[in-house]
């Protein structure tokens, strides 16, 4: 019998030739990543286990992004005790405030590689899949046994294969298109399995794009997104990481739970309505819906091509007075070569507020905090009551095209009507 | 940690999410009994001086999707929960409750089992829930024998500190 990516990554890390799903094994972890909300209680686990050093500092990543730069007292505290903490056990992969967001921190910087096994404090750490590795989000306390022992017990996942087939028409991205993938699977269709892309418009699809598409299978429940590498993948890691790269495919007779065919040819923009990813509806369903706050960023759309589809579409327009347009690049990285293009000049003149890299806003931690009765137009990957702020505040999903002209008109706006 | 666990029940719809349970400006929190108090605030404002310990919360389905937070099974723990059974559990939830070793157990139609404020009896090496006031009871979807000796040991650290060296 065949093996699905998931399966042979989580063989080869457990020791074993093959595996099959409903297994439970101990993988090898390759890559264990906490960002600043929930290192301090993987770090106070690791000691409770008896442990004082992790157990390879080269192979532990600390990012300062979801309270960067630290918001209050509390968060400053929680940065100084992890810069501490990274000093003291030897570890040189901590970013900082300001770095970026540690999904597209944990690319850019080389720590992704297919093939691997990737762990992160943070449930959107399936984006990594985008690169053919294994990854997936933790708590606390299975990041601090990783952190003691450089292993992880995993049930050997089922997986779902979505295919994605057609040419995306213009203005319409992938952000739309794992918004449709959500809608039909639905916000629980996934639970437990890795979900493979594959298909024409994957193969088509930029780093970018693919990254949108695994980051949110957490959304369908999934353990993991996983895409294979090709070509594309190693030129982007080309010059990022110095490890020999060993992409993964899943074999022609690998067995999968379940099968899904998309056409996205005619794919109209989608939107998730408050207050479920699933709930997701044809942009013409929800054109007119009045917004107070538009954001652009997070680790599902804050990277450059998101930014240069809003400049694109803001170009020589005006945000709509009364609605704050927060655009957030997604790193450093990010952030400069949106510089260096323009693309932020544009986006600036037209009245955009432009942020530090950081998770702030998508999860209601600070620069962009809803008020009660408040509607918010965000890329990012959750609407869930109070995701943003007030429990009485609206999100509405969708994708940097979306956002931008909806920013325009201030009221929920198809792109296909500001290009032409 | 007690294999039987007999409270009233907390009872929620679906997709019952992390961030409801507790809400992200709580995420700096790291006292339990502080983040015990904001426990299904986002819900249930009332939730943390209501319930009682050993109660149990009933979900739906997808109960504890969305953000990794361990922060939100240790607030329920902290505040006096005794188990969480749903239609069905997220994983990272899951994995994160019995890390703690707090029962979460999934089971078929419990939704329809009991009502709020019902007595619940949780039997979770039996597998099986059970409503007092009515007679009727239902099976959990049994747990693999791995997780129930983290269970048994108290959570993962306790779970660790004796078997680190052959994990």
């Amino acid at each position: 019998m065949g093996m699905t990516i998931a399966e042979k990554i989580l063989a080869r890390s457990s020791g074993r030739r093959t595996v099959s799903s409903g297994e439970i094994v101990k993988a090898k972890i390759d890559v264990a990543m906490m960002v600043d909300v929930t290192a301090p209680l993987a770090i106070r686990s690791m000691r409770e286990m008896g442990r004082e050093r992790v157990w390879d500092p080269e192979r532990v990543i600390i990012v300062l992004d979801h309270l960067a730069p630290a918001s209050s007292i509390a968060a400053a505290e929680t940065h100084r005790t992890l810069r501490d903490f990274a000093k003291r056990q030897g570890i040189r992969g901590l970013y900082e405030v300001g770095e970026g967001i540690c999904h597209q921190i944990l690319p850019e910087k080389g720590h992704v590689r297919p093939g691997e096994v990737v762990v992160g404090a943070d449930s959107h750490t399936c984006t990594h899949g985008a690169f053919g590795a294994f990854a997936t989000g933790v708590g606390s306390m299975d990041m601090a046994a990783a952190l003691a022992t450089g292993k992880l017990w995993f049930r050997v996942p089922e997986t779902v294969r979505v295919e994605i087939e057609g040419r995306l028409p213009e203005m319409v991205t992938p952000k739309d298109v794992i918004l449709e993938v959500i809608g039909r699977i639905g916000a629980d269709g996934a639970t437990y399995k890795a979900v493979e892309f594959h298909g024409a418009t994957v193969r088509e699809m930029s780093i970018a794009g693919r990254m949108t598409l695994c980051n949110m299978a957490i959304e369908m429940g999934g353990k993991t997104g996983i895409i294979e590498a090709d070509e594309r993948t190693l030129e982007y890691l080309k010059g990022r990481t110095e490890a020999p790269l060993r992409p993964v495919r899943s074999d022609p007779d690998a067995e999968y739970s379940e099968r899904f065919t998309f056409e996205v040819t005619g794919l109209e923009p989608r939107v998730a309505i408050p207050s479920s990813v699933d709930n997701v509806r044809a942009i013409s369903e929800v054109e007119g819906r009045e917004v107070d706050q538009v954001l652009i960023g997070s680790c599902t759309n804050g990277r450059l091509e998101d930014l240069e589809v809003a400049a694109r579409i803001l170009k020589g327009r005006k945000v709509h007075r009364g609605v704050r347009l927060l655009v957030t690049p997604a790193s450093r990285e990010v952030y400069l070569k949106a510089l260096r293009s323009g693309v932020l000049e544009v986006l600036l003149r037209s009245g955009a507020v432009v942020t530090n890299p950081t998770c702030g806003a998508c999860w209601g931690g600070h620069i962009g905090v809803l008020a009660p009765g408040e509607v918010c137009l965000s890329t990012s990957n959750r609407n869930f009551v109070g995701r943003m702020g007030s429990p009485e505040a609206e999100v509405y999903l969708a994708s940097p095209a979306t956002a931008a002209a909806s920013a325009i008109r201030g009221a929920i706006t198809d792109p296909r009507e500001m290009v032409g | 940690m007690s294999f039987r666990i007999e409270g009233r029940v907390w009872k929620y719809g679906d997709n019952v999410n992390t961030d409801v349970i507790l809400p992200g400006k709580y995420l700096v929190i790291t006292d339990p009994v502080e983040l015990g108090r904001h426990a299904m605030e986002g819900v249930d404002r009332d939730f943390s001086r209501k319930v009682r310990r050993g109660d149990v919360i009933v979900g739906g389905r997808n109960f504890g999707c969305g953000s990794s937070r361990e922060h939100a099974p240790l607030a329920l723990k902290a505040v006096g929960v005794g188990a969480v059974v749903a239609e069905s559990l997220a994983r990272i939830f899951y994995r994160n409750a019995i890390n703690l070793g707090l029962p979460a157990l999934e089971c078929r139609g419990v939704s329809g089992l009991v009502q709020e404020g019902d007595l619940i009896v949780v039997d979770v090496l039996r597998g099986e829930v059970r409503n007092p006031r009515t007679g009727r009871s239902l099976r959990i979807t049994p747990l693999p024998e791995f997780i129930v000796s983290i269970l048994r040991a108290g959570g993962l650290i306790p779970y660790l500190r004796e078997h680190i060296d052959e994990w």
